[in-house]
């Protein structure tokens, strides 16, 4: 594996499956007292964030760190981005320092592909647009297959919110789908995908009939900064139809997991207690990011080394 | 005297096919037909294996004059339309400054005399392509300016259009040409709305910004009794509501472009940005139809959208590149591939929608452009070898810009050579 841009780079569920149990075997590094291996030492992974998201740039440059990469950090906001380069000549100058590795985050569709199609190193796609994020797709199926494991086929995922202007959906779908799920994407005509010819998915509109026959709630964010059409009335309204309250959590199933991406608008997809409570794995998403990346990058760069 | 002879090809025009030599004096065609001998100092082209057609009229290039010169100019784009065959060709108004001033208007038609091939001008329908104002159609009309269009943007407001319609109704063989797309429902939006925008992520320009804006157009067209021009008609929608407005006497034209009588929206899974143009590539469900639409008439012409972009401004992410594709060096040849060559449409049908189609909605038949061959006539002629295969080279073609969606393609048809008034602007291949 070159480049790890789409969920489809992944030639079949055996290779997402071997993805997952090199994570197992980063998530017990994390673990011990000295979290670093040498895996990739000499290497150069850097970061190329035209998006602003701390979380996941923390994320790969802490996994880039404990494999004892050397990282460099592009940042847009004090670049040359700002004096009006191109994308297309970033990628060249950063290229010509000499990397092995790109982790791209822009708000462009295809822009992670792009990037591949100019340079020689690695690219990961940390978030391209609506396109796909796929890391994070590895981080939920780690997360839900540790607790529904070690085999997901049946399991009944609800993804709930945005979906058309999600990427997270975009990856989920298909990894969830690749992994034996079966999905159900709920939310308002406004925010489902126009046309899902082609979609693993069943499609339902009316949360209360959906929560309770699901093992998993995967609930996105309501992306306020790409809604810029009326796609619907009001906060207030979302929350009370599509969103995850303490009442409609006490319809669900007693074992039912409630995942999110983050950043969480608690109050709006997600009540602050539901966020909080025990069937959450919120928080352990995260934590399963940096282990996650660490398989990724050592895979694209370290691959016939050995982990630990 | 100048004497010219075309020499052993099969001419082929409205009236018909038939094995011919073209004799050509001072710019004007006086003899047709078979086993004519050159005049003594007679310039005499090979037309061998060839076919003879009125050169080709291109209704619709961006030459980026003024104000892009940096991705195309007159003379560059003028040499890539004479290599496609075309004499003549009619430049779209959204330059910068846009064409709404009379002065601008000569400045590019004076640019345009000394180019390889006839260089017309659209002119804006409103001021600045603003959608408000009407521009100053009687004076771009008395500069020659037969259509009218705000290409790039779509005049959205019907009280404008409206009104353009009745006030160009008083300009004889003046057209309102629209690029047919609902602002509102494009709005963001970067690919065909459709399946593979829904995959992929990016916000789509639904086929009902352009039906929506046909079907509102049709119906001020019937009001007004005013003459339509739809630009690069792009859905099986739009294509049917031309057909039975024209059954119905709506003074209706369309045109259709190569690209999207070709390839389909699955092209932008690519990513690759020289896939992105406004309207956007449809579905294999709107190809098919297009195709039969340009088989049946309903489409008239074929013309190419030409629109240049240079390298810096057009490799970025998809959803920040520029729309627009090169065409006007490749369009003939894309259309004897994919449409002639498999029978899709008929040689003479292929060339009438390139040549005297187009020629007649823009008003060129009467500048003769567009045919027939016969005595008296101007001497505008394509002569292109129907058998000789080529591979489409970015780097190879006259535009100032490289971004061609047939990079790589092999393509059948060739133009050899180009005649403007007698005189070649191509031979044998190469600029003249």
């Amino acid at each position: 594996m070159k480049h790890l841009l789409s969920v489809d780079d992944f030639a079949d569920r055996p290779a997402i499956e071997a993805m997952l149990d090199l994570t197992e075997r980063f998530v017990a590094v994390s673990r011990r007292e000295i979290r670093k291996v040498p895996a990739l030492r000499g290497r150069t992974v850097v970061s190329l964030f035209f998006e602003e998201s701390t979380r996941t740039r923390l994320s790969f440059e802490t996994a880039a760190k404990r494999l004892s990469a050397d990282v460099m950090t592009f940042s847009v906001a004090s670049s040359s981005v700002k004096k009006g380069e191109s994308l297309l000549d970033t990628v060249r100058t950063i290229e010509a320092m000499g990397v092995d590795a790109v982790v791209v985050r822009h708000s462009a569709a295809g822009a992670a592909a792009r990037v591949a199609s100019w340079t020689g190193a690695s690219v990961v796609n940390a978030g391209d647009g609506r396109h796909e994020h796929p890391t994070q797709a590895l981080l939920d199926a780690y997360t839900l297959r540790s607790h529904r494991g070690p085999s997901l086929d049946g399991c009944r995922v609800a993804i709930v919110g945005d979906v058309r202007n999600s990427r997270v959906a975009r990856s989920d779908v298909k990894m969830f789908h690749a992994l034996g799920c079966e999905i159900t994407l709920v939310g308002p005509p406004t925010l489902l995908p126009e046309r899902l010819g082609g979609w693993p998915v069943t499609v339902a509109h009316d949360l209360d009939e959906v929560c309770g026959e699901v093992d998993v709630l995967y609930m996105l964010r309501i992306q306020r900064e790409r809604i810029d059409q009326a796609c619907f009335p009001s906060l207030r309204e979302y929350a009370s139809r599509w969103g995850l309250t303490p009442a409609r959590m006490a319809r669900c199933k007693p074992d039912t997991l409630v995942m999110h991406p983050g950043p969480m608008n608690r109050g709006i997809e997600i009540a602050a207690e539901v966020a909080d409570s025990a069937r959450s794995l919120v928080a352990e998403q995260v934590a399963n990011g940096v282990a996650v990346r660490m398989a990724v990058l050592w895979t694209l760069l370290g691959a016939g080394g050995t982990v630990v | 005297m100048s004497e010219l002879l075309v020499s052993g090809g099969r001419v082929l025009d409205a009236a018909g096919e038939r094995t011919a030599d073209v004799r050509v004096v001072d710019g004007t065609v006086v003899e047709v037909g078979p086993g004519l001998s050159p005049g003594a100092g007679a310039l005499v082209l090979d037309a061998s294996g060839a076919i003879v057609t009125p050169g080709l009229v291109d209704l619709q290039v961006h030459f980026r004059e003024p104000g892009r010169e940096d991705a195309e100019d007159v003379e560059h784009g003028a040499r890539a339309a004479a290599l496609g065959g075309c004499t003549a060709v009619v430049c779209m108004p959204n330059t910068e400054p846009p064409l709404d001033d009379a002065a601008v208007v000569e400045a590019v038609l004076a640019r345009g005399r000394r180019s390889a091939c006839d260089v017309r001008v659209a002119g804006c329908i409103t001021k600045g392509r603003a959608g408000r104002e009407l521009a100053p159609l009687g004076e771009l009309y008395d500069l020659g300016v037969r259509i009218f269009t705000d290409d790039g943007d779509c005049v959205a407001d019907a009280g404008v259009m409206r009104r353009a319609f009745e006030y160009a109704s008083a300009l004889p063989g003046a057209v309102l040409a629209q690029h047919a797309e609902d602002p509102a429902l494009v709005r963001g939006g970067h690919m065909n709305e459709g399946e593979w925008s829904a995959r992929l992520g990016i916000p789509g320009r639904p086929a009902e910004a352009e039906s929506t804006i046909v079907a509102r157009d049709l119906a001020l067209a019937r009001l007004t009794g005013g003459r339509y021009h739809v630009l690069h008609l792009s859905s099986a929608q739009s294509a049917q509501l031309v057909r039975e407005a024209r059954a119905q006497g709506v003074r209706v034209t369309a045109e259709c472009t190569p690209q999207h009588l070709v390839l389909t929206d699955e092209a932008c899974a690519t990513f690759d940005p020289v896939f992105k143009m406004n309207p956007p590539l449809r579905t294999a469900r709107d190809v098919e139809a297009l195709r039969g639409a340009l088989a049946d008439g309903t489409i008239d012409a074929i013309a190419t959208d030409h629109a240049p972009h240079a390298p810096e401004t057009k490799e970025q992410p998809f959803e920040e590149a520029p729309p627009g594709m090169l065409g006007v060096e490749t369009a003939l040849a894309v259309v004897w591939t994919t449409l002639v060559e498999p029978g899709v449409v008929s040689p003479a049908r292929a060339l009438e929608a390139l040549s005297w189609a187009p020629a007649r909605i823009a008003g060129l038949d009467a500048a003769g452009h567009g045919g027939p061959v016969e005595p008296g006539r101007p001497a505008n002629l394509c002569v292109f070898d129907p058998a000789h295969s080529w591979v489409v080279d970015a780097h190879a073609l006259a535009s100032k810009s490289r971004n061609t969606p047939w990079e790589g393609w092999k393509l059948t048809g060739k133009v050899r050579h180009t005649i403007l008034r007698g005189r070649p602007t191509v031979r044998d291949g190469a600029l003249a």
